[in-house]
């Protein structure tokens, strides 16, 4: 009520107004997609399908430190997927259903709609890494301390990001149904060439050059420097990372305001 | 009287391309305070690309656009207006209720949520998933979402579609309402009867320009022809020699004539036939008078 009295009417809206207009639409993104299981669980499920399969079953004999690097690499697999396709997918569709047509027709602060995607985004994400550090403590016997627990938490939860900027790029320049696809096109290979699956010493030498490329690399890194298996700073990969994630966003948001 | 209105949202020259298609060809298009305008036209007439245009969905190639005296894709612009599009797809997995007040939060000073539900007629459905309604009831929600934000102008663009003749009538008494309470409305219609009940000015398009534009009675009126249709024995070649008489055709025991002096002729024909029994007079409506419109235009427009 008391929003009203500042707002003049008719005009400029109050700054409590527009924070109001965020948090709704947050909220809904996000209880729109808690509600469908249909979405999250695959978005979920299936990275934490790849770690008990090859992670915890085909690597029943490893060590403690294999155990932990393999922990790493399916932490950074699995939080790219929500990214990914929980923010490309969804986009391309809303892009078509004519979802988005409305919000940009309505008086939708601009970025409140991305700004849902992405918390709702890092909540997937965040649940994914609970669910593959319960694996990994419960059937794989890895040792976790709590502070390596939470960094991997952090690392995850904000290491979505640059693959939300990259779902939102995929979203933008494709439509509808071929946006799962396009969006396995990168993440399978881009998982493969990162050394998410074999480590990067067993690739071949030309891959091992060319990785610095890909974003999940470095956030490949971060994880296992999380998890206390590397130490040799982050500092650089995570200003990678911040760059990624700036470049793709705006790519997008340009196409996205030309075309809509 | 049309020169004192305020002037709130104008196309000026708009121009609109798609590839090689011109979906507005320069097109001129006010709207005033308080009216309730329809737009009408033949699918591909630019209907649907004027609307894009004034809420800024797409950008015109030449000419102006104004909203409230502002570029449209200006949020404050945007905040005073409401809108019900053709198709939108919205989250399935929300109640009615979240959908309401998600859209209200938009808006600076919106209506309560009882308010706007009331007024679309939807307050038995607030607490139901969207996925769950039947077509018409999503329809009806679309429309509460549009006037939630009490706007100062509502654009609706085929409202009715898919709506059984109970919920249409219901939709245009809350439309009604709007406009008493001093909403403007540009409504787009398939329904010639819609804009027929509802629109105080009638705006007709064709291959993206203006090809009509006044009040539902002038529109009709420049169709001035009445159809007389009965059951006699007179001639129609004969009738086709009488004044006023535009033309006169005999359809099995029928006789139809059409005229622009229907007393003059119905009296005449009275006393020449007093055997003449299923009388029918019937104006022209406003679908022939839109016919008519859309159809003077097809040869000198195709050859530009």
């Amino acid at each position: 009520m008391s929003a009203i009295t500042i707002a003049s009417p008719a005009s400029g809206m109050s700054l409590r107004g527009v924070f109001g207009a965020y948090a709704a639409e947050a909220r809904s993104e996000c209880l729109r997609y808690l509600r469908s299981p249909g979405f999250l669980l695959p978005v979920t499920l299936f990275p934490t399908m790849f770690y008990v399969l090859f992670g915890i079953v085909m690597n029943r004999n490893a060590d403690a430190a294999t155990a932990r690097y393999l922990l790493a690499s399916y932490s950074v697999f699995g939080v790219m997927s929500p990214g990914l396709f929980g923010f490309g997918v969804s986009l391309a569709m809303e892009r078509e259903n004519g979802l988005l047509t409305l919000k940009r027709a309505l008086p939708m602060p601009p970025g409140a709609y991305l700004l849902g995607k992405m918390l709702m985004a890092m909540l997937a994400a965040g649940v994914v890494i609970v669910l593959l550090l319960a694996l990994a403590v419960g059937f794989a016997h890895v040792q976790v301390s709590a502070m390596q627990a939470l960094a991997l938490l952090a690392t995850g939860m904000f290491g979505v990001l640059p693959f939300c900027a990259l779902g939102m790029l995929v979203g933008a320049l494709v439509k509808g149904q071929g946006a799962p696809g396009v969006i396995n096109i990168i993440y399978l290979p881009m998982s493969f060439l990162s050394g998410l699956w074999i480590p990067l010493s067993m690739l071949p030498t030309v891959l091992q050059r060319i990785a610095p490329v890909w974003p999940s690399a470095h956030l490949h890194l971060i994880a296992l420097q999380a998890l206390g298996v590397r130490h040799t700073g982050i500092g650089l990969h995570g200003a990678v990372l911040l760059a990624y994630t700036a470049v793709f966003f705006l790519l997008a948001a340009r196409r996205l305001r030309r075309l809509g | 009287m049309e020169t004192s209105v305020e002037v709130i949202a104008r196309l000026s020259g708009a121009v609109k391309r798609y590839g090689a298609l011109t979906a507005l060809d320069g097109m001129d298009l006010m709207l005033h305070r308080g009216e309730l305008l329809a737009l009408l036209g033949p699918n591909g007439a630019g209907k649907s690309t004027a609307i894009s245009l004034l809420l800024g969905l797409v950008h015109a190639d030449a000419g102006r656009v104004e909203l409230f005296g502002r570029h449209p894709q200006e949020i404050d612009a945007r905040r005073r207006i409401g809108v019900m599009l053709q198709s939108a797809a919205l989250p399935g997995t929300l109640r009615v209720s979240e959908l309401l007040r998600l859209t209200m939060s938009y808006y600076p000073t919106p209506r309560s949520l009882e308010e706007s539900a009331q007024l679309a007629g939807i307050t038995d459905l607030l607490s139901r998933r969207y996925v769950a309604l039947s077509g018409g009831q999503q329809r009806r929600v679309q429309f509460a979402l549009a006037l939630c934000g009490r706007p100062e102008l509502l654009f609706l663009d085929e409202p009715t579609v898919g709506m059984d003749i109970d919920a249409r009538q219901k939709l245009w008494v809350a439309i009604r309402r709007l406009v008493a309470e001093g909403c403007a409305v540009v409504l787009t219609t398939h329904y010639l009867e819609e804009a027929e009940a509802l629109a105080q000015r009638v705006v007709v398009l064709g291959k993206g320009r203006v090809l009509s534009e006044g009040s539902v009675d002038a529109l009709r009126s420049r169709v001035a022809m009445t159809r007389i249709r009965c059951v006699s024995d007179l001639d129609a070649a004969a009738l086709m020699r009488w004044p006023h008489v535009a033309h006169a055709e005999r359809d099995g025991v029928h006789i139809h004539v059409h005229t622009d002096a229907p007393e003059n002729v119905l009296r005449r024909l009275l006393d020449a036939d007093p055997a003449l029994s299923e009388l029918e007079v019937r104006r022209a409506g406003l679908a022939e008078a839109f016919t008519e419109l859309t159809r003077e235009d097809v040869p000198e427009k195709e050859v530009a």
